[in-house]
């Protein structure tokens, strides 16, 4: 089965390299762009549905055992994340067709988008501490490229600060994966997690995990880490933010819990401390952060952050319930984060501007797009009959829990100024006139060109509306991800072998 | 061989804080580059070190038989490396790019994608700003 674990990752490259190929053949290197993306949902449907029936799948590639060779391993977290990026690449793709120009994807946007999506399947996939770092340079590189394409002035001073500080971050990785393997002398995780526990000074074991804390707080932009990610994503194309919003930050989010379950777990008192030190204060630096704001695409971006802090919660409280919300959270949070960017694009596609003071009137001459906004945003600040409740339900539940009550508090606090900066959107996009007087309509855009716009909105739409009514067979999956998080003998079993 | 190399890795990181917290991007990239080299040091001395012992393993021997160095780091070294320059080459034609759309390379004056409040809001900030501005002048065209 082991090709079944390469899929996800070989098909976005394959369909990477034959659209770079064809990317001044507009029509062909799109429906290809879209064929790959269908491809790879598809794979990662097949992916999930075994790793569903037989708990994990672990595969040596080239056939050395481990822990010698690059393992790729999917436990249900991996298969889950996997089957979301390909649902959030597929929703972005289509999005695309009408957000992305000529001259965007004659520069060879199509093929930077699908090695960024395989960077993402990668980095879920991989059990291997080195391969990790060599799969976030595969999503850098390609998220460099995506996010200067077009170069505009905004975007090079944007990419500028994005591409300086995720060098850093990246720099950091490899400086902690040196000491860790000069301490354990092994690279593979499920041998790690063995390997950490034989190692002498266990202080310098804490010592590389801040420095994994840093590197990977970098990536998923935690406080006082995250200035790069308001100042950049903001000014690319709406279709690249998106992607970046929805998928990016989530896979320094997905390998701080995978490090910190699997390997250091060794002094939980000081590391995750500081992790829930760490989320406190990135959900409250968010959320004011985007309160400040004026533009659209800006408030949404620092509440990216404030919900990154939602996530690092429930890794820091480290019980069972806690890493049941931080996976749901996971989930939700791209649905919801890609969604509410593609609607953004719709809202300056019909009034001209992103920038709030600019435009209005779009409750008046677009419901629907109103009831398309409302859905994820309401579901962002957590109303009850939305995914997002549930994820702060869980989370909350499970602080309380263990009696960390202002934690608690910060949390609802948070969820609350999270629903200001959604008002203060609405108010100000949908409610009031729009000050020039134009009426923006939805009829005002091509059939195919509206289409392409508002399929993946109503598609993504319609998954938290799902999610939030009958939320009872995505807990009980998240519950099984998280058992699997907390006793990785399972995990550990499937790469090594029954010989350990 | 150890102790030595540590200390070059504590001058090159040193080096590097201070050529990124300058301010100025051409200074920030020379101090990347000192950082990855100091990581990549890192990474090599972790493998431990050892003098003219090739770590080749005798025919009929599945392990070397005296204590040499770990090939497996400098092997990763090499991928670093390798990613290091792609990414490096890539930072420095931005940065480039970015001093010719944008006329500076100092770091607080990129205020493009994030403009500072307006005028009216911040009168005090204006003149100081242009001051500032004058000496360096455009970038060469």
């Amino acid at each position: 089965m082991s090709w079944l674990l390469a899929l996800p990752i070989l098909l976005p490259i394959a369909t990477g390299i034959l659209t770079f190929l064809l990317r001044y053949r507009r029509g062909t290197s799109r429906w290809l762009s879209i064929g790959g993306c269908l491809a790879l949902l598809g794979a990662s449907v097949w992916l999930m549905a075994v790793v569903w029936r037989q708990d994990l799948l672990a595969a040596q590639m080239g056939g050395w055992p481990a822990p010698f060779g690059i393992t790729l391993v999917a436990d249900l977290l991996s298969a889950v994340m996997v089957l979301i990026t390909a649902v959030t690449g597929l929703a972005v793709a289509v999005y695309g067709l009408a957000d992305i120009d000529e001259r965007q994807e004659a520069l060879g946007y199509h093929a930077l988008f699908h090695v960024l999506l395989a960077g993402v399947c990668g980095a879920f996939l991989t059990g291997d501490l080195f391969n990790l770092y060599v799969w976030f340079e595969v999503m850098l590189i390609a998220s460099f490229g995506l996010l200067v394409l077009g170069q505009s002035k905004a975007q090079l001073d944007g990419g500028i600060k994005y591409v300086t500080l995720n060098l850093v971050s990246t720099v950091m990785l490899l400086t902690g994966i040196g000491l860790l393997y000069g301490l354990t002398g092994t690279l593979n995780l499920a041998d790690l997690h063995l390997a950490v526990g034989q190692v002498e000074n266990q202080g310098l074991l804490t010592v590389i995990a801040v420095l994994f804390i840093v590197a990977f707080g970098i990536k998923a932009a935690v406080f006082p880490l995250f200035f790069w990610l308001p100042a950049s994503y903001h000014t690319p194309a709406v279709a690249v933010s998106a992607v970046f919003a929805g998928l990016l930050t989530k896979v320094g989010v997905y390998a701080l819990i995978r490090m910190f379950t699997l390997v250091f777990t060794q002094d939980l008192a000081f590391t995750h401390g500081l992790l829930l030190v760490i989320a406190a204060l990135t959900m409250i630096t968010g959320v004011l952060g985007a309160a400040a704001q004026g533009e659209f695409r800006k408030i949404l971006s620092f509440h990216i952050v404030s919900q990154i802090g939602y996530m690092i919660l429930g890794l820091a409280l480290y019980t069972p319930l806690a890493l049941l919300g931080a996976v749901f959270y996971l989930v939700h949070h791209i649905i919801v984060k890609a969604n509410l960017f593609l609607i953004s694009g719709v809202a300056k596609r019909l009034t001209g501007s992103f920038e709030l003071a600019a435009i209005g009137g779009l409750y008046k001459s677009s419901p629907l797009l109103a009831v398309l906004f409302l859905v994820p945003a309401f579901s962002l600040a957590g109303f009850p009959p939305l995914s997002g409740f549930w994820a702060k339900f869980l989370l909350i539940k499970a602080s309380l829990e263990i009696e960390a009550y202002l934690v608690a508090g910060i949390a609802l606090a948070v969820g609350l100024l999270t629903v200001f900066s959604m008002t203060k959107i609405w108010a100000e996009a949908f409610w009031k006139p729009h000050p020039a007087g134009v009426a923006p309509a939805l009829s005002g855009l091509g059939g195919r060109e509206r289409a392409a716009l508002l399929l993946p909105v109503l598609t993504l739409a319609l998954l938290t509306v799902t999610i939030g009514l009958a939320p009872e067979p995505f807990v009980a999956f998240a519950e099984r991800a998280a058992g699997q998080l907390l006793d990785p003998t399972l995990y550990v079993q499937a790469v090594l072998g029954d010989g350990t | 061989m150890e102790p030595a190399l540590a200390v070059l890795v504590g001058i090159l990181v040193a080096a590097s804080v201070y050529l990124m917290l300058a301010g100025n991007l051409l200074k920030f990239l020379f101090g990347l580059v000192l950082l990855s080299n100091a990581a990549n040091l890192t990474i090599f001395t972790a493998g431990r070190l050892t003098r003219a012992e090739p770590p080749l393993i005798a025919g009929d021997l599945t392990a070397p038989a005296g204590i040499v160095a770990n090939a497996l780091p400098q092997a990763l070294v090499l991928t670093a490396i390798v990613i290091g320059f792609g990414l490096l080459a890539f930072a420095l034609v931005l940065v480039y790019r970015g001093y010719h759309a944008l006329g500076t390379l100092d770091a607080d004056r990129m205020r493009e994608a994030e403009p500072e409040a307006r005028p009216e809001a911040r009168p005090e900030a204006r003149p100081e700003d242009q001051l500032v501005a004058q000496p360096e002048g455009g970038p060469g065209s």
